[in-house]
């Protein structure tokens, strides 16, 4: 049995300008126990990925393809059904904590309402175990904290507070997207170290959606990037940092700049990111692949092995001429 | 004060006035000190980095150098000029030479506008008998510089990514031909691929037009990437300032070690090994500061001393800097 297990998911939108095709055929899958990292620019659909798993898409959103949670099926279900899976087997937390706490209700009230709901557990216990998990993600005076509202805690606690709140049903599966993106370093740090601790402690999976290449080598067993909707590349992060086997991951790897670096210039790949409004022929990147060969504007490549048996990568231009 | 210092902080103070939601009418408005006594110097052609994590005042810094905010106390001398001593229509002489870039780049162009009128709105406020052939002309100029093409100018901000957005910036920036810019967090709406664009842009630019930059920035990386110096500010003090290659390889401030320590590096093996210094909690209000040293309260080092007293910012090694009861 497989724990996760995306296959040809796509994404579109119905907009006033057109459809627009914000993923296109992703697949990977997910063992217990791992972290996965998303890895991609703005509009690359690294998040509409994970809110179609989630039935998150915005109305004009349509999903297709499959998402097998456990050997069931959850892409598309209704929401009642959906509503028994998030919470209670996938949760997910967001990029901006304060938009994702109710600024009116105190964080006990929010809390004990995801128990109540899903557990049908009294109020009072269900305020007990939130202190206990506010606890857990190191919220000094949970006790007395916990009856504040979100504006008397700082960004970085009030992401402990998001984190408190997607573990109390203790998930299998903890969906992240961008968690550290609005803090601080020295909060960044901190903020991934509980999440380290806590994957551990709890022996959930996370999907890690982020673009920063430092959080990824940090907090993650395995990497997908993502690029204009598609699967550039994807395998052991590990593999990926050493050796990038796709003209877009190796430069994203090199365009950033590195702390213990002390490189002139930083190498640029060129160009723009694409608009997803035009309908994309070929690999989304070729416009701006100093590789591309004809065939890479007109065919998408699939993805393929590249040596090991979890490394793939969608490119025309064989390894060996990328350099 | 050499022949090449192009600009001398002396121990600027910034202080605002802030009223909390509960207080009466007649309540007295607290102080809260966003800038508190910072010196530097700045010689032609170097790049100053400012870091420093959200409310540690490195954009207010900023904006009291070019008189955006009112300052309390201190000295900001520009080519041998007090800048704080001039009244409005001497400021307006030197502000051609300062220029500033933002951070967002779409929410710093008049959306009604278009590129011709924003780039050349300098030009035409500093310069106004310029002929419109010339302005143009310059336009066009510059607009060649910053990697856009001139014939673009009719476009409208909307209809341009985040990136070209940043470029438009610069060259508005740079279409009075500034000695020094300063750039408050320039990159940090940009995707990765897209900032090491404009950061070997400004780079370039910098080299070709021998501009001096002030660079402020929250990631660390990009601004040792950059910068010639590093100053980092805790809580609107500064508590190191140092050469950029020394900050990274001998940090003598517990906070900088541990900002840099807290700075992700794109490469697992290392990553996973790396001894990572936490700090705990939260920045303190910057209202009530603590007493003494304002990280003290953060601080692994800190000792009885640190709430008594203040450091002294001091050189601990010849252009190295730091404010520390117990540097290393």
């Amino acid at each position: 049995m497989s724990f996760l297990e995306v296959k040809n998911l796509n994404v579109e939108f119905n907009t006033t300008d057109g459809i627009v095709r914000a993923v296109n055929n992703v697949s990977f899958s997910l063992e217990q126990g791992k972290i996965l990292a998303i890895v991609g620019e703005s509009g690359s659909g690294k998040s509409q990925t994970v809110f179609s798993m989630m039935g998150l898409l915005d109305n004009n959103g349509h999903a297709t393809g499959s998402v097998k949670f456990e050997d069931q099926e959850i892409l598309n279900l209704p929401n009642e059904e959906l509503n028994r899976i998030r919470a209670e087997k996938i949760a997910m937390i967001f990029q901006d904590p304060m938009t994702s706490l109710n600024p009116y209700v105190r964080v006990s009230e929010q809390m004990a309402e995801v128990l109540v709901h899903h557990k049908g557990i009294s109020k009072s216990d269900a305020i007990q175990q939130s202190i206990i998990m506010l606890d857990a993600v190191k919220i000094p005076e949970a006790k007395n904290r916990i009856r504040m509202y979100p504006h008397e805690f700082s960004g970085g606690m009030r992401q402990r507070v998001m984190i408190a709140m997607s573990l109390l049903c203790h998930p299998k599966l903890l969906i992240a997207d961008e968690p550290t993106t609005a803090l601080d370093v020295t909060v960044q740090a901190q903020i991934m170290h509980l999440m380290a601790e806590i994957q551990k402690e709890f022996g959930m999976s996370i999907i890690l959606i982020t673009h920063d290449l430092g959080v990824v080598a940090g907090n993650s067993d395995e990497m997908l990037v993502m690029y204009g909707g598609e699967v550039m590349e994807i395998g052991k992060t590990e593999r990926l940092y050493e050796n990038p086997t796709h003209p877009y991951t190796q430069g994203l790897m090199s365009a950033v700049p590195r702390l213990d670096d002390t490189a002139e210039k930083l190498i640029t790949i060129p160009g723009n990111p694409p608009n997803m409004m035009l309908a994309p022929v070929g690999c989304p990147f070729s416009p701006r692949c100093q590789f591309s060969i004809n065939s890479c504007s007109t065919e998408m490549p699939n993805l393929s092995k590249v040596d090991e048996i979890d490394h793939l990568r969608a490119c025309h231009v064989e390894i060996e001429e990328l350099s | 004060m050499n022949s090449q210092t192009i600009l001398q902080v002396e121990n600027l103070k910034v202080n605002f006035n802030v009223t909390s939601e509960g207080d009466m009418p007649w309540t007295k408005p607290k102080k809260l000190q966003a800038v508190n006594d910072v010196s530097f110097q700045l010689n032609s052609g170097e790049t100053l980095g400012i870091v420093g994590e959200s409310g540690c005042g490195k954009s207010t810094l900023a904006r009291a150098i070019v008189k955006m905010v009112p300052t309390h106390s201190g000295k900001v001398i520009w080519l041998g000029n007090d800048l704080l001593e001039l009244n409005k229509s001497e400021m307006r002489h030197h502000r051609k030479q300062i220029q500033m870039i933002f951070q967002d780049p779409l929410a710093s162009l008049n959306p009604r506008m278009n590129i011709g009128e924003i780039i050349a709105e300098p030009l035409r406020t500093h310069y106004p008998k310029t002929p419109e052939a010339d302005v143009k002309l310059r336009v066009s100029d510059v607009m060649n510089k910053v990697g856009l093409l001139d014939n673009l100018v009719n476009r409208y901000p909307h209809e341009f990514s985040g990136g070209q957005c940043q470029r438009i910036g610069i060259a508005r920036a740079l279409i009075l031909k500034p000695k020094l810019i300063i750039c408050d967090e320039p990159v940090s709406a940009l995707d990765v691929s897209i900032q090491a664009q404009v950061i070997n842009l400004l780079m370039d630019l910098q080299e070709e037009m021998g501009l001096t930059l002030i660079f402020i920035a929250h990631d660390l990386s990009i601004v040792k990437h950059i910068s010639t110096k590093i100053m980092v500010l805790y809580l609107g003090n500064m508590v190191e300032l140092a050469n950029s290659e020394d900050i990274y390889r001998k940090p003598r401030h517990p906070y900088t070690q541990a900002l840099i320590s807290a700075v992700p590096i794109p490469d697992p093996k290392i990553e996973k090994q790396k001894d990572l210094i936490l700090i705990e909690g939260d920045l303190p209000s910057p209202v009530n500061p603590p007493s003494g040293c304002v990280f003290r309260t953060r601080c692994q080092k800190a000792q009885e001393i640190c709430s008594k007293e203040k450091p002294e910012f001091i050189e601990a090694e010849t252009n190295h800097k730091v404010a520390c009861h117990f540097h290393d």
